[in-house]
């Protein structure tokens, strides 16, 4: 990595010292219009775009080989199936179209780079060409448009079909709660204007709602793999957007309404954290973490990968702290843990 | 039409004869010419602000390749929000706001229309002046407090607004939510109504100034694609910023005056505050409604010169004028009604969100139609190549990278798990931000010797500029992408709080290493400007051999542009290497020719 970069820094002060040679080379030569490009300068900048085309495809690779492992694993989530291929397809047309064009652009900038003894061809129009390209992007773009919104109207349908769980996400200045409806499923009615921190109403909820009495508060969100979840969204403050990458699922927390979005986890913690992939990054990064500890700085304690619900709309001075532990797990282990957990009637009861 | 404006060239010749007695003030600061004016929004705009706008994205490239590390040059800069060198969480936000603010409004809108809408429309059209120069100074005097009140805004002592350059209520709207949404975002606010205010007196003049003052001859279907351009960008600028000043003012009434437009329960620092009915949602429509033509604002003037100067320099006609033409008005059209992408898991309608992606997806046809015709516009040309044609051709390489990668983020379900990530960064800058440098760079370089009475720009500077930045801006945004693929959300102060992303802190660095160079290589551009007004050197009258109308106007600014009568024009701007039935040039000896040469003997007429 760092020999890569002192590489590309060398390479372009290389090209800033020849050029600032050449500036003293040409100061020397009186020419008339010395300012504006003659077939020298369109010669060397004509190699120059040449070689800039290789750069681009260079860079590509570059990235491609060094940081395609740093991309998320494989989807957790039912529809994130579709999202992944989609978006591969959608990956796959961007780079024939890049490779072709830049290639294109490029090569005829050398190409046809100018000479005083070369003729332009005086070429304005040709119908045909205009409607073959415009008609080509039009197809491709009907067929990307026709997928991606047959995905997005299933993603976006939060019904209560398949008995989901409901989960209401609430976010503030700068930390994430949860609640479950507890054993009816329900969430009971909550508003801002019902907070009474004394009594750890940190909520809001309507004390004499019977729906919310046995709504579960808690700081770390458990889910049970392969039952859909109905998220509904809360924010007491400013906007927060509940992201939650490993699930190719996003939606915004906002003030004033509940916002929702809905998906069906499908592999557990623990099976995730068997995924190859996700073996591979962990130990990366425990490997970057280890070389911390030995240094003798922060942020060096070795790491288990764990899904997370993190903040992704700006929220204020912590907004980059603002995240949640997500867990996934059977049914059994879930409905174990949601068996130590306190109900919200029981907290009120106990103040 | 164009006859009275003729007949009104005389009078304004006369004019002009009689009252050339021009004090330093009425010359350099209250001037009414346009050339002036468009030299002042080059200075304020660009150079000015372009450089706070740029260094601060330099010192949060800087936080974010090394975290909480102390730079002397922080404590130097930012005092207090730097204790002991290392730069503070709300500074930081506080930055990324600015640097987006300035950016967009200031440094893109403000100085790539203002100048070279101010100076081309014009000496392309062949008037003498803007329809009101007065209003065109006022304008620009707008602009210039509106910079004031924006730079004071760094100084307060809270801190300047940092809810990001999109600044959504409630964070904007509550000092209590962040320091920066105090006097910070009042100052904001402020500046931002009198910006919207010069605006829109600027685009109103350049519209009446397109449609009434053309010269004799210059018929809208000969018009370089420069004025299309500006004239179509003024349109879109005219109706979406009134928009953009509706939000603005809604956002201070409930900031100052208790309204509840924007906001509903909230509960902040232990209590409950009185607003109740408003949706943030709404303000978010609101400032799309701009913030999406916004884009367009900013991008298509740099496309119109892109067209311009790659037309001049690979001395070819420009490839399809009626389908650049038709795209520019298709793109400025649908740019109105694709808003709502930006707010696609912002709690909106999932349906409205289908509509908004259709509407978005099919902006793509437009815009690749016109990269097609750039590249085919090369191709078989005899290109020079020039600083500004090679700031043309990175344009339209940098234009398609980062278009493309919209086709991911147009589509409502993909964007699901990228909004707001890198990933956008990365799209938008490549797509709008460094694509209008480019543009802006490519117009410096082309008219510098219409600004500055033939002196022109040092070329092998230029070449050092333009590939230090061209490699750079790759450098930084490209592996841009993968950060953002990897999860990474935006306007993050620190990435250490999650350790999935330990990892990526070797990109960071990389990025940062291209940002700083990228950021040097602007001084050798401000060195050469500064220069050449000086020392450069005098070039020919025509130093292109352009066929516009601009080249044919006195080298020495003089009130009026033309000394004798306003030129007439009998040709479309794109006569380069016509040929005629011999396939001798038309002139003979010349590969161009000028739009004021009238049609030769059995010479067909493009475009027409």
């Amino acid at each position: 990595m760092t020999t890569a970069l002192t590489f590309i820094v060398l390479a372009l002060v290389g090209i800033a010292i020849w050029q600032m040679t050449k500036i003293f080379e040409l100061s020397q030569i009186r020419t008339e219009n010395a300012q504006i490009a003659n077939d020298n300068d369109n010669k060397n900048q004509g190699y120059l775009l040449f070689a800039f085309l290789i750069f681009i495809y260079g860079i590509t690779i570059f990235s491609f080989y060094k940081y395609s492992k740093f991309l998320l694993p494989e989807s957790s989530s039912a529809h994130g199936g579709s999202y992944d291929y989609l978006m591969l397809v959608s990956f796959v047309i961007i780079f024939i179209v890049q490779t072709i064009t830049q290639a294109l652009l490029h090569y005829f900038g050398y190409k046809y780079r100018g000479n005083k003894e070369n003729k332009a061809l005086f070429y304005a129009e040709n119908h045909k060409l205009e409607i073959i390209w415009s008609v080509i992007p039009a197809i491709v773009l009907a067929v990307l448009i026709a997928w991606g919104l047959y995905a997005w109207t299933n993603t976006m349908d939060v019904n209560d079909e398949d008995d989901p769980l409901v989960v209401e996400l609430y976010a503030q200045q700068f930390n994430w709660t949860a609640r479950y409806g507890g054993s009816d499923n329900v969430l009971g009615g909550a508003n801002v204007r019902m907070i009474d921190n004394d009594k750890a109403n940190v909520l809001g909820l309507d004390e004499s709602d019977s729906y919310a009495a046995d709504d579960v508060i808690v700081k770390e969100l458990h889910l049970p793999v392969n039952r859909k979840v109905n998220f509904k969204m809360r924010s007491q403050d400013v906007l927060h957007s509940a992201y939650m990458p490993h699930f190719r699922a996003q939606m915004n927390c906002v003030p004033g309404m509940i916002t929702e979005f809905s998906f069906t986890p499908t592999k557990t913690t623990a099976e995730i954290r068997k995924d190859p992939d996700v073996i591979d990054k962990v130990r990366r990064t425990n490997k970057i973490r280890a070389e911390r500890a030995a240094k003798g700085e922060d942020n060096s304690d070795p790491w288990e990968y764990d899904y997370v619900l993190i903040c992704n709309k700006i929220c204020g001075r912590s907004h980059y702290n603002m995240q949640m532990k997500i867990i996934v797990e059977t049914q059994e282990e879930y409905e174990a843990w949601m068996k130590t957990q306190r109900t919200f009637g029981q907290t009120m009861a106990s103040n | 039409m164009s006859a009275t404006a003729h007949v009104e060239g005389h009078v304004h010749d006369d004019h002009g004869h009689h009252h050339h007695k021009e004090t330093f003030i009425t010359k350099y600061i209250f001037s009414q010419d346009h050339k002036m004016i468009a030299k002042q929004y080059l200075i304020t705009g660009v150079l000015a602000m372009g450089f706070i706008g740029i260094a601060m994205s330099l010192m949060f490239r800087m936080q974010l390749a090394w975290p909480g590390e102390s730079f002397a040059i922080f404590q130097a800069i930012l005092g207090d929000w730097a204790p002991e060198g290392v730069m503070d969480a709300d500074m930081y936000l506080a930055l990324v706001t600015m640097h987006g603010t300035i950016m967009v409004f200031f440094v893109l809108t403000a100085g790539l229309s203002g100048t070279f809408s101010n100076l081309l429309i014009p000496l392309q059209i062949g008037a003498r002046d803007m329809a009101s120069g007065f209003l065109n100074m006022l304008s620009f005097w707008l602009f210039f407090i509106s910079t004031v009140i924006m730079v004071i805004s760094i100084f307060v002592e809270a801190g300047p607004a940092a809810a990001g350059w999109t600044i959504y209520p409630p964070l904007s709207a509550l000092p209590m939510a962040q320091p920066g949404s105090g006097l910070g975002m009042t100052l904001w606010l402020t500046s931002m109504a009198i910006f919207i205010a010069s605006s829109l007196l600027g685009s109103l003049n350049y519209i009446v100034t397109v449609i009434n003052l053309r010269t004799k001859g210059m018929s809208m279907s000969r018009l370089p694609l420069t004025i299309w351009a500006f004239f179509i960008t003024a349109i879109i600028g005219v109706i979406s910023f009134p928009v953009l000043l509706s939000a603005a003012l809604l956002l201070i009434m409930d900031r100052s005056f208790g309204t509840s437009f924007f906001l509903s329960d909230i509960f902040i620092q232990g209590e409950v505050l009185h607003y109740q009915g408003g949706s943030p949602v709404l303000f978010e429509h609101l400032f799309w409604f701009l913030g999406h033509p916004e884009v367009y604002i900013v991008l298509l003037p740099a496309l119109g010169i892109t067209s311009e100067v790659m037309a001049t320099n690979a001395r070819k006609p420009i490839f399809g004028y009626r389908a650049m033409v038709a795209s520019i008005m298709a793109i400025a059209f649908l740019s109105t009604i694709v808003w709502g992408h930006h707010m696609f898991i912002s709690g909106m309608n999932p349906f409205l969100g289908s509509v908004f992606t259709f509407t978005t997806l099919l902006i793509a046809i437009p815009s690749a139609v016109k990269a097609f015709n750039y590249i085919t516009t090369l191709w078989k040309g005899n290109l020079q190549l020039n600083p500004a044609m090679l700031f043309s051709i990175a344009l339209v390489s940098t234009f398609i990278t980062g278009g493309l990668t919209g086709i991911i983020l147009g589509d409502s379900f993909l964007d699901i798990n990228v909004h707001d990530t890198y990933f956008v960064v990365a799209h938008f800058h490549l797509v709008m931000g460094i694509s209008a440098l480019y543009g802006l760079f490519a117009g410096v370089y082309h008219w510098f010797p219409k600004m500055f009475e033939g002196r022109m720009m040092n070329k092998n500077l230029g070449y050092v500029h333009f590939w230090v930045t061209a490699v750079c801006a790759y450098g930084v945004f490209f592996p841009m992408h993968f950060v953002g693929m990897a999860g990474v959300p935006r306007r993050y102060y620190e990435n250490t709080a999650f350790p999935m992303f330990d990892e990526l802190a070797d990109v960071q660095v990389l990025m940062t290493v291209f940002a700083l160079i990228a950021g040097a290589a602007q001084l050798l551009f401000v060195y050469n400007f500064v220069s050449s007004i000086f020392y450069g050197k005098k070039g020919p009258k025509n130093p292109w051999k352009s066929t516009t109308l601009e080249w044919t106007a006195e080298v020495k600014h003089i009130h009026g542009n033309w000394d004798g009568p306003i030129p007439h024009v009998h040709r479309w701007a794109y006569d380069y290497s016509k040929v005629d039935d011999h396939g001798e040039y038309i002139i003979p000896g010349q590969d161009f020719v000028p739009q004021t040469v009238p049609l030769q003997d059995g010479e067909e007429e493009m475009n027409h």
